[in-house]
């Protein structure tokens, strides 16, 4: 079996309940906000903390296993770990700390291994530096060299970008990408930022108190919620509650069959989900970018497509962009969130107060499970 | 100047030195780093004889070192004497006695190393005694260099202690602080005099030059 797994179960003192699997050369983003445990499940894999019921494998090898009793201390677990705070050698110049990890190769050739390692994160020329000497970017360089020294089995990356400012940051994400591609190995991510767990990983894993709640590629836990913490958890503004008002089955002409849902007074059309019976409650959601603006003087053509009228309550414009919040007529309490380029928004005269209408893109909206 | 006395003293102060020098890295390290049932009541312990008069901790050793305890007895009856009024007493006493001195700076000094860089150097492939020689002792040096200096000057001018356990034989537990105090008694002010103040300068330059290494080892 290529790659990581990890289950823990505990109640105390963290509890946990997760189940995390990171293929060979897939970028895993370990998603939650702060408390929620992402930091443990790291070093749960690293062999720094053991919770009560776990099990570690890697490549097939069993690295903890309570059931079993086994435990492989950190030093045989062969991971590569980038700590939050870098926990450079602070004694250290930047090539001892690499040459620190290099301990499985022989004392003669661990200088010149650990000059490529730097070379390879752009370090060239500041091997002799000692960490208070370098940069935030180029200490967090130094930490990734020293983690793949090792020749990790898995590389785990604790916030690695949090401490550094926006410029490097990007920077640092784009060289990461770049990396990644050299790596056969598991990555795992841990964050708390939606945007970089989006931008760099292959799946992503939500976590919220010490429960990994949905799993996989961004875009689908972005657009198919599981549920609707993990909506929240998303940051999905549009989540709303419906009911089922109907089923219609696929036509025989090939035309798909399509479900009505409720909202207020409007009648919405989603796609076809014959499972749920008439009259039931459903939360849902639908992303912003499947929230469509109607030209105001000029309707046109797929505006047949759940529009949605409204009265624009919020308006903030962000560069290039315009966020707008419209309360539809259907549910004065509820909001929804959409962008707009900001010419657009302009040149249809949208401003607080201004009636509109939308189309909700039945494509777009998920009705969430449960 | 009493020569005899002064290299006793220097002597004392290297013995006390050299076995606290483990002790105070393991204790220290134990104390900085885990939790376990008690841990105050040692740590409490460890400090306790910065605040007992010397003579109480003195005539505590007296009696636990003394040919009425079974300790005396056990050491009679290995080494063929008592250890109260001879070198190796004093030993043992200043070595009790200096145990704050050498354990707190080094507690602090281990406290002072972050969680991570520890499980840095464990990720990182090192044993822990690897771990200990070329990550920790080195960042906890200052701290372990003061705690070796105080313990050094601070035995070099202890008094009571050395009084109450060793009495003062001369060539065998008589130290500098008692040959000051012998020569007052005498109305020997010039000779007393003398030691007070080369006393006085030693302290003075070892805790002057180990605090000028201290700060070039942190700037670099």
């Amino acid at each position: 079996m290529d790659g990581l797994r990890l289950h823990a179960r505990a109640t105390a003192p963290i509890p946990l309940d997760a189940e995390l699997e990171v293929g060979a050369g897939e970028l895993v983003a370990l998603l939650g906000p702060s408390g929620s445990g992402k930091s443990t499940l790291l070093r749960t894999v690293a062999g720094l903390y053991r919770p009560s019921a776990a099990r570690v494998a890697c490549n097939g090898e069993v690295w903890l296993d309570t059931a079993r009793g086994v435990d492989l201390d950190p030093q045989r677990r062969h991971v590569g770990l980038v700590f939050q705070s870098y926990a450079l050698f602070p004694h250290l110049s930047a090539l001892d700390n690499v040459v620190a990890a290099l301990g499985h190769l022989p004392r003669a050739e661990r200088p010149a291994r650990a000059r490529e390692l730097l070379a390879l994160v752009h370090l060239e020329g500041l091997e002799a530096r000692r960490p208070a000497q370098l940069s935030g970017g180029q200490q967090q360089r130094v930490a990734v060299a020293r983690a793949l020294a090792r020749e990790p089995a898995v590389l785990l990356l604790d916030e690695p970008f949090s401490a550094v400012d926006q410029m490097t940051r990007q920077r640092l994400q784009r060289e990461l990408a770049g990396l990644r591609r050299a790596l056969r190995i598991p990555i795992l991510l841990v964050t708390h930022d939606l945007d970089e767990a989006t931008a760099l990983a292959d799946r992503i894993c939500i976590l919220h108190r010490g429960r990994t709640l949905q799993a996989g590629p961004p875009a689908d836990v972005m657009q198919r919620p599981a549920s609707a913490e993990v909506a929240r958890l998303v940051g999905l503004r549009n989540l709303f509650r419906g009911r089922i008002l109907g089923h219609e089955p696929p036509g025989a002409t090939g035309e798909r069959g399509r479900t009505w849902l409720g909202w207020g007074e409007l009648r919405l059309e989603v796609h076809p989900r014959p499972a749920l019976a008439v009259g039931t409650e459903v939360e849902w959601v639908v992303p912003p970018g499947h929230v469509v603006l109607h030209r105001r003087e000029r309707p046109s053509r797929g505006e047949h497509e759940n529009p949605v009228p409204g009265t624009i309550a919020d308006l903030l414009v962000l560069g290039e962009t315009m966020q707008v919040d419209l309360r539809p007529h259907a549910d004065p309490e509820a909001v929804i969130a959409f962008s707009v380029p900001t010419h657009v928004g302009h040149r249809n005269g949208l401003a607080v107060g201004v009636s509109a209408t939308v189309s909700l893109l039945a494509d777009g909206i998920h009705l969430l499970p449960g | 100047m009493d020569w005899q006395a002064l290299e006793l003293t220097i002597l004392l102060g290297i013995w006390t030195t050299a076995i606290l020098l483990p002790f105070g890295v393991w204790l220290g390290r134990v104390l900085a780093w885990r939790d376990f049932p008690g841990k105050a009541v040692v740590e409490a312990a460890a400090a306790l004889p910065l605040v007992l008069p010397p003579t109480v901790l003195g005539y505590y050793l007296l009696v636990a070192l003394g040919g009425a305890s079974p300790i005396g007895q056990l050491y009679r009856q290995v080494f063929g004497h008592l250890p109260v009024f001879s070198f190796e007493g004093l030993v043992i006493a200043s070595v009790i006695f200096n145990i704050p001195f050498t354990v707190q700076p080094m507690q602090r000094a281990f406290e002072a190393i972050p969680r991570e860089v520890r499980e840095a150097a464990a990720v990182c492939g090192m044993s822990p005694w690897r771990s200990l020689l070329r990550i920790e002792l080195p960042l906890a040096w200052p701290g372990i260099l003061t705690a070796l200096v105080l313990t050094f000057t601070h035995t070099v001018g202890e008094f009571g202690v050395v009084l109450m356990v060793g009495g003062s034989i001369p060539g065998e537990t008589k130290t500098i602080a008692i040959a000051i105090y012998d020569r007052v008694q005498a109305f020997d002010l010039a000779a007393a005099g003398q030691m007070a103040l080369f006393l006085l300068l030693l302290s003075l330059a070892t805790i002057a030059v180990a605090n000028a290494y201290t700060r070039r080892v942190l700037r670099h």
